[in-house]
């Protein structure tokens, strides 16, 4: 990608003795914070479903059955224990990834959750797998013509697809290319569950487009921005009078550069998907982790909705952790200390400046 | 356009510029116009102007260049047969780096942070001198690392520009500019962000490898007397015009212009105790200068002839002016006879510290400091970068972290930080910062600014704020129309008056002053040295933290010398500056006296 790899660079050996990173012992910290994240999730998800309104001894039961039968379930159920002890066993059981079986369905919730959670999982990697370099090609691409005619039509032009809801994306999508006008793709995505979502392209052509065009704007507005930044960096001036050509200070000073506030965007990108790709697979009736979870809550599923949040949620924290790790490595001002501090509030101002310029 | 001109023998010149226009875009304004000087093989020359003369633009314009937002229209810049400004854009990269090399300004933001310093190197070599061998490479870079004072060793070129002090990032950047051995190197203001001792140190380098290589230099500067000693010969630009130009020792002797005699009345001299005089006015803007002289509404020997636009005329060995009415003879600048107040003896000081500790993590930064401020005293605090005056400064302010000791006001204890002080405590002690820019708030206009801290320390109704803002303004001689202009509509020098007149609004009895002018130009920073001056006259204690002891000299009573979070040496100014007793006094005046031990 850039002129400098083939020249062998004698001035800096890099293969210097190894030594203990010093950002090693932040590492630790922040896993360890990580995992108490997710024991408080544990705890808040726990709380949060034992306060909805509605008992699942009387949902097993139905609303026929006698208040004594119910009170024998309860029972059965230990749901009379006092809470604390009923959140020990319910933990303990969450750690060995059972969360009992479905109230609606009566298979195991884990199962249930898998199945989803593959589908969701083979979405959103697809989804990450065209937007991430299609965006950073495009936003380098922008910010080099910046002020161009061409960079002010694709500005409109990605502030009007961000503009549009997911769900208008998806039928206007589906009109299109699933109608009268173009037939050529399925209008659902009623995914045969004994074989893998990669083996039927098909259904996931127009979920993937959809939330790839939800998306794209924001990050290719990230790129374009942080880019444009580096472009107009004091380094990046002085290195231009050194007699350096723009390709090189494009693909060696600026796009490194800016990559760092697009690894932040591109964790922020996949926590929305992990949770707001509800609307595509209600549209498009794909069987992922979001429309298990809106339904479950119709049904008053504790133990589908536990599992689904729970993971959802560590799924959050993960994302953030590698994140932050990526951003630490990206960086060696950060790198190279014994106490990385990303800015507080960075990741908000990284949304803002996405929106900006 | 000044005329070509020769001093001594007649060698071929290096670089020729000749009629340089460089315009803003979309404007129909010239940013510079009818730039035109010379430069001899292994010369160095001073290119000097305040903020916005475009003396940067010029520096730029020698490589080809031009910022965003200028375009250069006219001239011709030539060095050796090649004429810079019409050269292809691939001849222009093998020249930049190559044959003509660029110092850029804030060594902080000129390095890629993502890049080890031997990145850097390696990468303008990988773009210059591909043919070169791996052993050719280090040797090149071993020779040119120890020519600007840089370790040699391979771990040092490991570490990554954040890893370096500020010096040590300038001296890369020289590395960078002189391991192609240029014909010319343009450096754009390459001190400015170093403190007085490592500037002297750089400015060494600077004029040791400009003489070791032979290179030509064009060394742009706002300030007279970081030049001085340097080049060989000065252009004085105003407005965006060569206003003078002259060898260093004639000019400093023999201005012509009124402007350069303007400039050099305003510079604090650390010899003598002096008035400082402002050049009145400020600068126009590119698009609102208009025609005729570029100075004439600030020029006090000014004629009807100046509404032409004057011609450039010599004045004997290489000397040539740009004005109507050059003024002959030295310079006559007021020397006080009169030297500081200095008996203090028995009174109780207004503030008194005792043993201040401060410290930053595990490194200590003051170290058992004590201090007397006297009332009606201009105290200078000085010391290099990493000193500790600020930390001082700010822990008597109460804007510390992490200090201990005792603060007395008046004999009164007072809390060490902010919230432990009440409101009368609070108004006693007043804060004025580095950057005006950045101590205002840039969405309030400045009679808001000014009004807001008065209702909180006096019980005012509206009329009385408007009077008290209008009254405070007349003193740091700003109009009263002022108060309805946001802080982004002033210059840098009205910024810092509406600073000081924040301060002043809460009727203080002590300002603490921390570089209050080295962000502003020479004339400007006069002007705001008078006026603390005439405050300091009407019973006001200032505590002036600086590291320019040239100005300690026009405006201090009494220096207290700080090194490594200790105060080294103090007493009264005068006899401090002439015998300083401790070696890193010594070192200190002896970096900035520099310029005038000539």
């Amino acid at each position: 990608m850039t002129a400098s790899d083939s020249t062998a660079p004698v001035l800096t050996d890099t293969r210097a003795a190894w030594s203990v990173p010093a950002w090693l012992p932040w590492l630790l910290r922040r896993l360890l914070v990580g995992l108490a994240t997710v024991f408080a999730i544990t705890i808040i998800v726990f709380a949060a479903t034992q306060a909805l309104p509605s008992d699942p001894a009387r949902v097993i039961l139905g609303p026929e059955a006698t208040e004594q039968a119910v009170a024998v379930l309860r029972g059965q159920l230990g749901l009379d224990r006092p809470l604390p002890i009923q959140y020990a066993h319910w933990l303990g059981d969450a750690l060995r990834l059972d969360f009992g079986r479905s109230l609606d369905s009566d298979v195991e919730a884990v199962a249930i959750v898998r199945d989803r959670f593959g589908n969701s999982l083979v979405l959103m990697l697809l989804v990450l797998a065209v937007t991430v370099p299609l965006s950073l090609l495009l936003g380098v691409a922008l910010a080099v013509r910046r002020d161009s005619r061409l960079d002010r039509i694709a500005m409109a032009g990605l502030i009007l697809f961000k503009a549009l809801p997911g769900f208008i994306l998806a039928i206007g999508l589906i009109l299109i290319f699933a109608t009268n006008i173009l037939p050529v793709l399925p209008a659902v995505s009623l995914l045969d569950p004994q074989r893998s979502p990669l083996a039927q392209p098909s259904y996931l052509v127009l979920p993937t487009v959809t939330l790839v065009l939800s998306i794209l704007p924001f990050l290719v507005r990230l790129v374009r921005a942080g880019v444009i930044e580096v472009l107009e960096a004091d380094y990046v001036a002085a290195a231009r009078l050194r007699g350096l050509s723009e390709r090189r200070l494009l693909w060696r000073h600026a796009v490194p550069n800016a990559l760092v506030p697009t690894v932040q965007g591109i964790a922020m990108t996949a926590r929305v998907l992990l949770g707001g790709a509800v609307i595509v697979e209600v549209v498009f009736s794909y069987p992922g982790l979001g429309s298990a979870l809106n339904s479950a809550i119709e049904m008053r599923d504790i133990p589908v909705i536990q599992a689904i949040t729970l993971l959802q949620a560590a799924l959050v924290v993960l994302v953030n952790l590698v994140a932050d790790i990526a951003t630490v490595l990206l960086t060696p001002r950060l790198r190279t200390a014994a106490r990385p501090t990303l800015k507080p509030g960075s990741r908000a101002a990284w949304k803002l400046s996405g929106g900006g310029t | 356009m000044p005329a070509e001109f020769a001093i001594g023998p007649a060698s071929a010149p290096l670089l020729r510029v000749e009629g340089l226009r460089v315009s803003l875009t979309g404007a129909r304004a010239d940013i510079v116009s009818d730039i035109g000087f010379t430069l001899r093989p292994g010369e160095i020359v001073g290119l000097v102007g305040e903020s916005g003369s475009g003396k940067s633009t010029i520096a730029a314009a020698l490589l080809g260049h031009a910022r965003k937002g200028a375009v250069i229209t006219g001239g011709r810049v030539i060095l050796d047969d090649l004429d810079i400004l019409s050269a292809e854009a691939s001849a222009l990269r093998d020249l930049r780096g190559a044959r003509v090399a660029h110092v850029p300004q804030d060594p902080g933001a000129a390095l890629n942070p993502m890049l080890r310093i031997g990145a850097h190197l390696d990468e303008v070599l990988d773009v210059h001198a591909p043919g070169m061998t791996p052993d050719q490479r280090v040797e090149r870079v071993v020779a040119v690392m120890a020519d600007v004072g840089l370790p040699p060793d391979p771990a040092f070129r490991q570490r990554f520009p954040h890893q370096l002090s500020g010096g040590q990032q300038q001296r890369v950047l020289l590395a960078l500019a002189f391991l192609l051995r240029p014909r010319l190197v343009v450096l754009d203001e390459p001190t400015t962000a170093l403190d007085v001792v490592t500037k002297a140190q750089v400015l060494e380098t600077v004029r040791h490898l400009c003489r070791r290589q032979g290179a030509g230099a064009l060394y742009v500067s706002h300030d007279l007397s970081v030049v001085r000693d340097l080049v060989d010969r000065l252009v004085v630009l105003y407005a965006g015009r060569v206003v003078e130009t002259a060898a260093s020792h004639t000019l400093f002797a023999e201005p012509r212009h009124p402007y350069t005699r303007g400039l050099l009345a305003a510079m604090p001299d650390i010899a003598v105790r002096r008035h400082l005089l402002a050049v009145p006015g400020h600068a126009a803007a590119p698009a609102a200068r208009g025609e005729g002289c570029p100075f004439r509404s600030r020029c006090a020997v000014t004629t009807d002839r100046c509404l032409d636009l004057p011609p450039w005329q010599e004045q004997g060995r290489g000397h040539g002016v740009a004005c109507h009415h050059p003024v002959s003879g030295s310079l006559a600048v007021a020397v006080e006879q009169t030297g500081p107040a200095a008996g203090t003896g028995g009174r109780e000081p207004l503030l008194s510290v005792r043993g201040a500790t401060a410290r930053y993590g595990k490194q200590v930064v003051l170290s058992g400091v004590d201090l007397d401020l006297h009332a009606g005293e201009c105290t200078a605090l000085v010391g290099a970068s990493g000193s500790g005056k600020t930390t001082l400064a700010r822990a008597i302010m109460g804007l510390g972290e992490d200090v201990a000791g005792t603060l007395l006001l008046d004999g009164v204890a007072q809390g060490l930080r902010e919230g432990l002080r009440g409101t009368a405590q609070r108004r006693r002690i007043q804060y004025i910062f580095q950057n005006p820019s950045r101590a205002l708030n840039p969405r309030q206009k400045v009679g808001d600014i000014l009004g807001a801290v008065a209702r909180h320390f006096l019980p005012l109704d509206r009329g009385q704020t408007a009077a008290c803002v209008a009254a405070t303004l007349a003193k740091v001689a700003l109009p009263a129309s002022a108060a309805d202009r946001f802080p982004a509509e002033l210059s840098g020098g009205e910024q810092q008056r509406v600073a000081i007149a924040r301060a002043l609004i809460c009727e203080p009895d002590l300002l603490i002053c921390d570089e209050i002018t080295s962000a502003l130009d020479v004339s400007v920073q006069a002007a705001i040295v008078e006026l603390l001056r005439g405050l300091q006259q009407e019973g006001l204690t200032l505590l002036f933290v600086t590291h320019d002891l040239a100005l300690v000299r026009s405006i201090a009573d009494r220096v207290v010398v700080l090194n490594a979070g200790a105060i080294v040496e103090q007493g009264a100014a005068g006899p401090l500056l002439d015998c300083p007793h401790h070696p890193y006094t010594r070192s200190l005046i002896a970096a900035s006296g520099r310029a005038v031990a000539s």
